[in-house]
């Protein structure tokens, strides 16, 4: 479903290369975690893939379901079927999270040729959704992320996922300030979208995620290149061991 | 009231300016108070005469396109929109080209709580309560800047509505200025009177003119209430002065918010005074600009001299394609006006590097137990923000809008009447939509 082929990436401003040819494949309904070091170039990957400026893509390929990635706009992209859950959630004061998420849904819907939605349809969509994620009637009415907990952000973004319904998910250290209630809501709104027909990739630091969303493929980024890949008993080998170990051994 | 001192005498050059503005200009028939507010506001103009583009109350904004004799010629705009407020059982009243419309209009009694008269009645008969009002709080608005254009209207505005307000009013009031005549310079004054207690409701929306002047006079009793809600005519080519002037008793409180879509040039003076105690003002506006010819001005002076009053002001603009946007703000608390709130923040986004928008906030406190503060920012929409709208299929175009109308949402919140504001954000995504692609 999402192929990516000797990718690499700079960064514009300072011409330094990030991605140094990636090679990856997501198949349907398969979660791959991408764990590594800071600096290794995980976040950088989601970052090119959703169509962030400020990246200068050298070489190499993105498809999702043969489509190329790289010559979309974001927008495109999304209504493609791509989501990023995003490590930094951005607040938008001013932009009421229903009206963005019903905007959201209805230009995707509205670029594939489908109708968009009404708003008791709508509402009563959000709503279903939102429960699960124990998100209050509160926090849907207030202006986007705005105020918002490291908690409630993260939980946000999986709701947008769940409305979105996007075929192919990538989670940027969702883990990232979450305590261990607030992880488990979210790992519970993941699984619970999981399906053979949607994709994950599941950018983390920590195991710690995985042991809540149970990865069915591991790869270990290191300088800008997937350096191992393996089963879930990776991520409890760099849990165990650090990345020192497994980078020296593939070094 | 004289002018204070430290007016110069006018330069040759802007008298002959001034008389050339005045030539052929007859003072309005009236009563003999009228004549006499007129006369005195004609003096007062001379004294000062008309702005310069060097004057430091002018610096930003150029005055020229007010200044001559005649209106330019405005192309007259198509609007196929429903009027704003239309449903909101407001009392209309209709001036087209500055003229009183009777036929558009709805029966001035039909409102309890407040008596409304045309200002050419008012200033028909030699004995009015108007009188005491008529050209007052301008004439002190003179002071410590002069504004010439508000002289100019006194003495020589044609009609206007004039309202007085004795209890709570039972609808809002809702003046239209409809233009068809591309040449038409209207100038109209208006006034509020609100009894202690009492409070009332003003809409005004339309171009009115191809160049048009108004005043407004608001003197709030202790305790009263006035609002003001304003959306300025889309006529790309119009040229609007505005003057609002409003003086506040105890207690009493002032709200005043002005969207402003298009316009060659508006200036929009706002003259808040506050003679009593434990009063609140709040004036606020909106403007979305696009082109070099737009050109949009802000100006406001609020003066405290009483306790614990609150002034609050608000203004936002958008600005693309070389459009111009100016805010001069100033809060003056003098001696003796303790506990003072002042708050004032004027931004704009601006859309492209082409645009500008001009600056100029001020305090000046003569009191040592206040609390005021003032802020003015500029900046372009944040790319991280974009982006993440975009990344959930927002297209760009339409994710910019959100932002706009985000970024002015704050101040349209100023507005007390939700219904109000939520007529004029309907407004603002129209227009933007307008301008798409």
């Amino acid at each position: 479903m999402l192929d990516i082929k000797g990718l690499t990436v700079d960064l514009e401003e300072e011409d330094k290369q990030i991605l140094k040819g990636v090679d990856l494949s997501v198949e349907a309904g398969k979660v791959h975690a991408i764990m590594g070091p800071n600096g290794s170039g995980k976040s950088t990957l989601s970052y090119v893939l959703s169509g962030r400026e400020g990246y200068e893509v050298t070489g190499g390929s993105a498809t999702l379901d043969g489509q190329d990635l790289l010559d979309m706009d974001p927008e495109e992209r999304a209504a493609a079927g791509l989501f990023l859950a995003f490590q930094y959630p951005v607040e938008i004061p001013g932009v009421g999270n229903m009206t963005f998420l019903r905007t959201a849904l209805n230009a995707q819907r509205k670029a594939r040729g489908e109708e968009e939605v009404s708003s008791a349809e709508f509402l009563k969509l959000v709503r279903e959704k939102a429960k699960t994620l124990k998100i209050d009637a509160d926090m849907l009415k207030r202006p986007l992320n705005v105020g918002f907990s490291g908690g409630e952000k993260k939980r946000n973004e999986i709701l947008q996922m769940a409305v979105l319904e996007p075929r192919m998910c990538i989670l940027d250290e969702t883990d990232s300030g979450l305590d261990v209630d607030a992880m488990k809501l979210v790992s519970d709104g993941v699984n619970a979208l999981r399906d053979e027909g949607r994709g994950f990739l599941v950018i983390t630091h920590y195991q710690r995620l995985l042991d809540h969303i149970t990865p069915d493929v591991v790869h270990i980024m290191a300088d800008g290149r997937i350096v191992k890949t393996g089963g879930p008993e990776l991520a409890l080998e760099v849990e165990k061991n650090g990345y020192t170990d497994i980078l020296s051994e593939v070094a | 009231m004289r002018l204070a001192p430290n007016f110069a005498k006018p330069s040759q050059a802007r008298t002959d300016a001034t008389e050339a503005r005045l030539s052929g200009l007859a003072l309005p028939e009236s009563g003999a108070w009228g004549r006499a507010a007129r006369q005195d506001a004609l003096d007062r103009l001379r004294e000062m005469g008309l702005p310069q583009p060097r004057d430091e109350y002018w610096r930003m904004t150029n005055p020229r396109p007010l200044n001559g004799a005649q209106a330019e010629a405005a192309d007259l705009m198509a609007d196929d929109e429903a009027p704003i407020w239309g449903e909101t059982g407001a009392l209309r009243i209709v001036f087209r080209d500055g003229v009183f419309d009777a036929a558009a209009s709805d029966d001035l009694s039909a409102i309890e709580g407040v008596r409304i008269e045309r200002l050419a009645d008012a200033m028909a008969g030699d004995i009015h309560w108007a009188k005491d009002l008529y050209g007052a709080l301008e004439s002190r608005g003179q002071s410590p800047v002069p504004r010439p254009f508000a002289a100019l209207n006194t003495a020589t505005a044609t009609d206007g509505v004039v309202i007085d307000a004795t209890a709570a009013a039972s609808r809002a009031i809702r003046v239209v200025y409809e233009r068809s005549d591309e040449g038409a310079d209207p100038v109209l004054h208006s006034l509020v009177r609100v009894a202690p207690g009492a409070e009332v409701t003003l809409l005004e929306s339309g171009a009115g003119g191809a160049r048009i002047n108004t005043v407004l006079e608001a003197d709030i009793a202790d305790g009263g209430r006035f609002h003001h809600v304003r959306m300025q005519g889309r006529d790309p080519g119009r040229r609007a002065v505005t003057h609002s002037f409003a003086r506040l008793g105890a207690e009493a409180a002032f709200k005043s918010f002005t969207l402003t879509m298009n316009g060659f040039l508006t200036r929009n003076e706002q003259v808040v005074e506050f003679t009593g105690d434990d009063a609140i003002a709040h004036v606020a506006g909106a403007c979305v600009g696009d082109g070099r010819d737009f050109h949009h001005d802000d100006t406001v002076f609020v003066t405290h001299d009483a306790l614990r009053c609150e002034s609050r002001q608000v203004f936002k603009k958008v600005l693309k394609n070389g459009a111009t946007g100016v805010f001069q703000g100033k809060i003056l608390v003098k001696a003796g006006a303790q506990k003072t709130d002042g708050y004032q923040i004027s931004q704009s986004l601006l859309l492209d590097d082409d645009s500008q928008f001009l600056a100029k906030p001020e305090l000046e406190i003569y009191a040592d137990d206040v609390a005021c503060s003032h802020g003015s920012t500029t900046g372009a929409i944040d790319p991280t923000a974009l982006f993440y709208l975009r990344s959930r299929g927002v297209p760009e175009a339409e994710a910019q809008d959100l932002m706009v109308l985000a970024f002015l949402a704050e101040a349209l919140e100023e507005i007390e009447d939700g219904d109000l504001a939520e007529e004029l954000r309907v407004r603002l995504e129209g227009w933007l939509a307008r301008r798409a692609g």
